[in-house]
């Protein structure tokens, strides 16, 4: 399981690397914002996306959609945490296709909670 | 002074002179220098009180622009500091936590592995030549753990001194917020200076992505989801 984490905050992408680590997920690589993801997505082998919304560049609401675009990434599943907490960018983002969405400031059970309710979807 | 109070006046004063009645020409002669003086010193009053606005406004306008050219510029570098200092102590902390977390877990292994054994042990289950490895193992561990628990308490150590920057960030949020507040008194009294006469406008426009709520500013309109159960709720309304 490949884990790509973006986040234009390298503290927050440790963090989230730190937790995914503690979940058992090991094999994590990082990318600042949409536009430098992109294309490690494109290039193949990562599993699952944890994004944030607004960074410089590509924001994470247009990330998620070019995924969605892609016909050979389309199925990702994608994480979303950020800290815009509108209820219009919820929807907004539940219906680009988000498969899950965590608010910061989270905690740790939180974003385990998410990630298994993902995979346990996935897989069942 | 009217034109009829004044030619009222003077015809009195020509009808006492005329009478040849010094005391009442006099007296007439004095109301109507009052009258004079009244008009002027109304006059003067007015005036002070332009002057004293004009220079109060004067003054409010030296300190907006003292507030403008040098203490905003320096607020933002204020700030600009507050990030870098959040973000030294959180590398600080990560770079603690990173340090520690593969000690603690080898640790744990170490234990999980060392109390199996022991356990074998206590059942009498365990030969005597491996007996004898575990202890070797136990002493091992020993020695190992010492080291392995200072690493852990440096860290913890490290994580503590990285908190040192919410006394001196407050600090410095706190003297930016003192100018926010001058600035919003300057203001204030500029507009009742120049007569409130402003129109209002909509509010500053709010950004695409406004980013975090702040509680008790942009949950207001309740459009904001407070908490992570907030969003669940919302998304399991949608279906999910």
């Amino acid at each position: 399981m490949k884990i790509l984490v973006v986040d234009d905050f390298s503290t927050m992408r440790r963090i989230i690397k730190n937790l995914l680590r503690d979940l058992g997920f090991n094999n994590t690589v990082e990318a600042d914002d949409g536009k430098t993801a992109l294309p490690i997505l494109e290039a193949g082998g990562i599993d699952f996306l944890v994004t944030d919304w607004n960074m410089p560049g590509m924001t994470g609401i247009d990330l998620l959609k070019a995924v969605r675009a892609n016909p050979d990434l389309r199925d990702m599943p994608i994480l979303m945490v950020t800290a815009e907490a509108k209820r219009e960018q919820i929807i907004m983002a539940a219906q680009a296709g988000v498969n899950g969405y965590v608010i910061k400031p989270f905690t740790a059970a939180t974003l385990k909670e998410k990630i298994e309710k993902i995979f346990e979807r996935i897989d069942g | 002074m009217t034109k009829n109070i004044r030619l009222d006046l003077a015809k009195k004063l020509v009808e006492a002179i005329e009478n040849g009645d010094e005391a009442g020409a006099d007296e007439l002669l004095d109301e109507i220098a009052g009258l004079r003086e009244n008009q002027l010193f109304q006059e003067v009053g007015r005036l002070t009180r332009q002057l004293h606005d004009t220079m109060a406004g004067f003054s409010i306008d030296s300190k907006i622009t003292d507030l403008t050219e040098n203490d905003i510029p320096d607020a933002k570098e204020r700030l600009q500091y507050v990030i870098t200092m959040t973000e030294q102590a959180a590398n600080q902390t990560l770079n603690a936590v990173e340090g520690v977390l593969p000690v603690s877990q080898e640790l744990n292994e170490q234990i999980g592995l060392l109390s199996g054994k022991w356990g074998r042990f206590l059942d009498r289950e365990m030969p005597f030549a491996e007996f004898k490895d575990m202890s070797a193992e136990i002493t091992q561990h020993f020695n190992e753990s010492k080291g392995s628990l200072k690493v852990v308490q440096d860290g913890l150590n490290d994580i503590l001194m990285a908190q040192g920057f919410q006394d001196i960030t407050g600090q410095i949020i706190k003297r930016v917020i003192d100018l926010v507040q001058d600035l919003e008194t300057s203001m204030v009294e500029l507009i009742r200076i120049s007569g409130g006469k402003t129109t209002h406008s909509k509010g500053i426009h709010e950004p695409e992505l406004p980013g975090p709520a702040i509680p008790g500013i942009d949950d207001k309109a309740g459009d904001v989801a407070a908490d992570q159960d907030d969003v669940d709720d919302l998304l399991s309304s949608l279906g999910f």
